[in-house]
């Protein structure tokens, strides 16, 4: 199969935010897209469909949202970057293949724009209700990377941080979005091929027939032989040594679980990444991610104007969490609020890490994102 | 100019999503200012009640859902009634005049254009460019959007081979937008 046309389509586009995410994908060299449709991550099928064969990779739309997953863990094996995206329906049955590519440590991403739940609840109003599915949605015990975009250049350029993040630490990565971003259509400028900085998965460096599957370096991370390349490639679910081979037994599950648990808690300095406006006097601070995060820097400009002293802290990566920064945020601020389109899930991990040095307030909405207004009127209450 | 909220209602089908879009895209691309265009529907894919919501500002747009539109654009009477109520004081209310019949209860100060633009369609041959029409009609009506971007904008947003047809559509609807604006 031939390019017939560019993947990375540079200029400035007016493109909503799941077309964004799809020429992200495109643009760090995703080539291979399995999925099942569903509102509101359609749109990302929809273009990938028309844009995968003009760049000579693999559309394939599946019987269901299991062999979606199943589907992009086989052809990263083959040694091709691939991609599913979903909602709420689809994500909750792609978590056991989800679980399957953390232990057999696949690189690729995993694309979740999420709608109201819980079953198929709001298929076209936004929720935010997967966040805690993200982080433990299947069985066992693993880390994940969960990124949260605003913008539709953010699908864009955090699609691109997602494939890397997954080809570097050799995981299924997450990125969590909302309907409002994948919906929303914004000015998305794609850069110049040559500098979209691209990671690639880190190669065993020369032949040999003693290759271990699943012997890491310093870095915890083991280098990755694409099936098809003369290594013995051996991966299963199972818990197993560093050949690939089954190992019942509490050490190897002591040992691997560990490693694939460290592997991200040792990196989250390079992993975790927040956006903080407004905080160096604040007295009050909101933490958001996603659209909501919007309505929460507006109201923050608001509060400013009104002279209260209220700052924004955005997180980026909400998996892993940034326990140390929030811990920082609680030991300067009064106050942190926390609103989200749910019933209050990360506003549980703020508590966790702020240990009671502040008050913490959840602000919950459900169907849509909370006005500037709904957030001021918190900020004020707080402030007196 | 700083910052203008614009609303588009409608069925599903009518092209009120790529309306909103075609604006959208003529702000930012092509007028340089920023844009964030919303869409609220429901789960049919034609008939159903759909609006598209659009930011233009100088300054970066944070919160993306419009409230209060300054500019509101209906395309049946449904989107009318439901959406009047939130039309700004002095607000623009532009709408098509053969899907929408019963305009009252309007604040004195609602500044108020109306357009047969299904009847023009037909006209032209084929009633799909209504929209466009209505994209001329604004344009020339309001000065949020140049009519040379909005003209760049329409021509690269529609599918190859309707240029000449929706080009006369869109100049249809900004000549009788002009009429209306000068009194003529």
């Amino acid at each position: 199969m031939n390019n017939i046309k560019p993947a990375v389509l540079t200029g400035e586009h007016f493109m909503n935010g799941d077309y964004a995410c799809a020429e992200g994908a495109l643009a760090c060299g995703c080539r291979f897209f399995a999925g099942y449709p569903i509102t509101p991550a359609t749109e990302i099928s929809e273009k990938m469909s028309r844009r995968m064969p003009e760049v000579g990779g693999i559309f394939i739309q599946m019987e269901d949202e299991m062999a979606s997953m199943n589907a992009i863990l086989g052809a990263s094996w083959a040694g091709v970057k691939s991609m599913t995206a979903t909602s709420g329906p689809g994500f909750s049955l792609m978590m056991e293949n989800f679980g399957l590519g953390i232990m057999m440590e696949v690189p690729c991403v995993l694309v979740n724009i999420q709608r109201g739940g819980p079953s198929t609840g709001l298929p076209t109003l936004v929720g935010q209700q997967d966040m805690m599915q993200a982080r433990w949605g299947s069985h066992g015990d693993y880390e994940v990377i969960a990124l949260t975009p605003s913008s539709p250049q953010e699908m864009f350029d955090f699609t691109i941080k997602a494939f890397n993040l997954s080809e570097k630490y050799r995981l299924p990565v997450l990125l969590m979005s909302d309907e409002i971003v994948g919906h929303m259509t914004e000015k998305v400028v794609i850069p110049e091929e040559k500098d979209i900085k691209i990671v690639n998965r880190k190669k065993p460096e020369k032949y040999t027939d003693k290759y271990l599957m699943y012997k890491a370096d310093k870095d915890l991370v083991p280098p990755m032989a694409n099936a098809g390349e003369g290594y013995k490639v051996i991966t299963t679910g199972l818990t197993h040594d560093e050949k690939g081979y089954p190992a019942m037994n509490a050490e190897a599950q002591e040992k691997l679980i560990k490693r694939l648990c460290d592997k991200i808690l040792k990196n989250k300095a390079d992993i975790i990444e927040t956006q903080e406006q407004e905080t160096e006097d604040a007295e009050i601070i909101v933490v958001a991610y996603g659209s909501p995060a919007r309505s929460a820097l507006s109201a923050v400009k608001l509060a400013r104007k009104e002279g209260i002293k209220a700052g924004l802290l955005r997180l980026i990566t909400v998996w892993p969490f940034p326990d140390e920064k929030i811990l920082e945020v609680a030991n300067k601020v009064k106050t942190i609020i926390v609103p989200e389109i749910n019933r209050g899930q990360i506003v549980r991990e703020v508590e966790r890490c702020s240990y009671g040095k502040c008050n913490v307030i959840s602000l919950p909405k459900l169907g849509n994102i909370h006005t500037p207004y709904e957030i001021l009127k918190v900020i004020k209450e707080v402030s007196l | 100019m700083k910052h203008i909220e614009i609303k588009i209602g409608g069925f599903g089908g009518q092209g009120i999503v790529l309306s909103g879009f075609i604006m959208g895209k003529a702000a930012s691309i092509y007028d340089k200012k920023n844009a964030t265009l919303t869409q609220s529907y429901g789960p049919e894919s034609r008939g159903g009640a759909c609006s598209a919501q659009l930011i233009v500002s100088e300054e970066e747009v944070d919160y993306p859902e419009v409230q209060k539109p300054e500019i509101l654009m209906v395309i049946s009477q449904e989107a009318y009634e439901k959406f009047t109520p939130c039309l700004v004081k002095g607000g623009i209310l532009i709408y098509d005049e053969d899907l929408v019949n019963s305009v009252n209860n309007l604040p004195k100060e609602t500044r108020i254009y109306s357009i047969p633009s299904t009847r023009f369609a037909e006209e032209l041959g084929r009633k799909i460019v209504t929209n466009i029409i209505m994209l001329g009609f604004f344009t020339a009506i309001t000065s949020v959007i140049s009519y040379e971007s909005m003209k760049k904008s329409v021509l690269s947003s529609i599918p190859a081979g309707t240029e000449e047809l929706n080009l006369k559509a869109f100049q249809k609807g900004y000549e009788f937008g002009l009429e209306k604006v000068n009194g003529v």
